[in-house]
């Protein structure tokens, strides 16, 4: 498996991080280098393996659904880049 | 006032009762040391007032007899840690001024039992990183010089600061974060002592988050013992954080000290690489030799896919990382650079706020879970988690503890291993088979090499077994006898 400027082109798109097209070349190799490393991986049998998604064997504990924090909008925004009256100010989504 | 930022955590805390020096007497002592090691770059921000506001409240209560078990001790905080009030940035530009408005658990715990906060830490950006260079703050520089060399060596990372800071005597004892070997290697490189705890002991929440399955805070000290006594402050269960483990916290202190007579201890074969220095190698086989005379039955045993570990964690941290990584989108809280669109004023702000390694994760992470490749990579690095994670199960039934070397090297000189990831990540070979398995793990200083400096040795113990991995390393640290500092040439 091998990575073109086309498919950085297309993840960092995904990521939401702009690159420049004289960088997508360059870090395709850089991607292809350490993804080539990781294909050792496929040496190892894990037939019939179940993944493991967590290092905890405990099932999720649940708790009542009640609101146990809020109410505060000035907390929450103070460290917005741009509030108004309370509220987050965004670049404009729908025209 | 050296001597009292020489001291240990356990020394400043029993002076500190007996009423020897005051908390105002220690915190200035540390003050005036961090100020003069800012060469050092270990600490982003210094926070003197708020220290001796938080020591004038513990001379209080000590006076009052309501002194808690850190009461008055100086520390520092990675700035991984979310401070109510002080600014935190994950040694990244993305975060910004961002001022928390809440307090960690981990910390928050450290101030309801006395402490005193310093100051936050340097570290690798977003705790990605071995060397402390990819922090936006610049490196935090090694109070470690090979002998008759003034080259910069690197603290290691991620936890390069709270390393640097301990080994330099500018604090106490301080907060890190271990996602591959982020406390263990820098204490290894630093001579100090740091262990991250079985994951789920200590709350992650209002911790800056890395790969949420492998994340999990422990100390660094400056003695066994010492790591004892915070860990206990920093551990606990919080609702919070819904993988905080439901259970009580042990006296890890009273672990210290105690006989290891008849414990097994397993050297797992797979951990003699290829390339490692003799000197390591050694050191491994002296640590073998203390534990042997100490008492212990030592073991053989084989962990047969270690070689596979850093390649799966190169998947399952990068993907979670993607993931936890995305919050940074310049709408909420910190850098925002505007674009002509929304979509470009997210493109804008992420490639503008994070840095190349941060960059790069990402990137890796968001290939590994796109379409087409989830199950070629993603799921088949979980696959080979759970293989890892049984082979020490399985060694469990032969061994009770496991004795490794903590990294494959010593200290490095700043800007030797950064263009090459590949070698960097080969940093954490030894550590970061015990995130994947969510085993506690110790890193001790155990000797000098050649060039004069410290190395490490890790102990490895059953999930929850933190009391016999304090036993062990107490044992180690006994044995080793290791008192080097690094000489003040900053001073």
């Amino acid at each position: 498996m091998s990575i073109d400027a086309g498919t950085v082109r297309k993840v960092a798109r995904l990521a939401r991080i702009a690159e420049a097209e004289d960088r997508l070349e360059p870090l395709a190799q850089e991607l292809n280098g350490i993804i080539a490393w990781i294909e050792q991986l496929n040496e190892v049998d894990t037939d019939g393996v179940e993944p493991m998604t967590s290092a905890v064997h405990t099932p999720l504990p649940m708790r009542d659904d009640v609101v146990s924090a809020g109410g505060d909008a000035s907390v929450i925004t103070a460290n917005a880049p741009k509030t108004v009256d309370g509220f987050f100010v965004v670049p404009k989504v729908v025209e | 006032m050296s001597s009292l930022t020489s001291l240990t955590l356990k020394a400043a805390v029993d002076g500190l009762k007996s009423k020897a020096f005051s908390a105002t007497e220690i915190t200035q002592a540390h003050i005036e040391a961090v100020e003069a090691a800012r060469a050092l770059n270990a600490f982003v921000l210094e926070t003197p007032e708020k220290a001796l506001e938080m020591a004038k409240a513990s001379d209080a209560r000590i006076a009052s007899g309501d002194a808690g078990p850190l009461e008055g001790a100086p520390l520092g905080i990675k700035d991984l840690f979310c401070t109510e009030g002080v600014r935190a940035t994950a040694g990244s530009k993305i975060l910004g001024n961002f001022i928390p408005p809440y307090e960690s658990t981990v910390t928050s715990q450290l101030w309801r039992d006395g402490a005193v906060m310093l100051g936050k830490l340097n570290m690798d950006e977003f705790a990605m990183g071995s060397s402390n260079e990819t922090s936006a703050f610049g490196p935090v520089v090694n109070p470690w010089r090979s002998r008759g060399s003034n080259q910069q060596l690197t603290p290691g990372g991620s936890s390069g600061g709270s390393a640097a800071s301990v080994a330099a005597d500018l604090c106490l004892g301080a907060t890190a974060t271990d996602t591959g070997g982020s406390i263990r290697q820098p204490a290894a490189f630093t001579g100090t002592v740091g262990i991250k705890p079985t994951y789920g002991r200590c709350s992650r929440w209002g911790v800056v988050a890395f790969a949420s399955s492998l994340d999990q805070a422990g100390p660094i000290a400056k003695t066994v013992e010492d790591a004892a006594i915070l860990l206990r402050s920093m551990s606990g269960h919080d609702p919070k954080d819904s993988t905080s483990l439901p259970i009580e916290v042990p006296d890890f202190a009273s672990f210290v000290g105690k006989s290891v007579k008849g414990l097994r201890v397993g050297v797992p074969r797979e951990y003699r690489v290829d390339g490692m220095p003799a000197e390591i190698e050694k050191l491994w086989s002296d640590g073998i030799e203390w534990l042997k005379a100490a008492g212990c039955e030592i073991v053989d045993v084989s962990l047969p896919h270690t070689k596979y570990a850093l390649p799966a964690y190169y998947i399952v941290a990068p993907a979670e990382a993607s993931s936890n990584l995305a919050r940074y989108d310049g709408m909420r809280y910190g850098l925002r650079v505007d674009g002509a669109n929304l979509t470009e004023t997210y493109e804008n702000t992420r490639a503008a706020g994070f840095g190349t390694e941060v960059k790069r994760r990402i990137m890796i992470g968001t290939y590994v879970l796109s379409a087409g490749y989830y199950d070629a990579y993603y799921l088949k690095a979980l696959k080979v988690r759970r293989r890892i994670a049984d082979d020490f199960d399985q060694a469990w039934q032969k061994c009770d503890v496991l004795l490794t070397p903590t990294a494959p090297s010593a200290a490095f000189g700043l800007g030797e291993n950064s263009n090459d990831p590949i070698a960097m990540y080969l940093n954490d070979v030894f550590t970061v088979t015990t995130n994947l398995a969510g085993l506690p793990s110790m890193s001790v200083p155990a000797g000098l090499d050649a060039q004069g400096l410290p190395l490490g040795l890790q102990i490895i113990g059953r999930a929850l077994d933190e009391g016999t991995v304090f036993s062990v390393a107490g044992a180690v640290e006994q044995a080793a006898g290791f008192r080097a500092k690094a000489e003040k040439w900053w001073l």
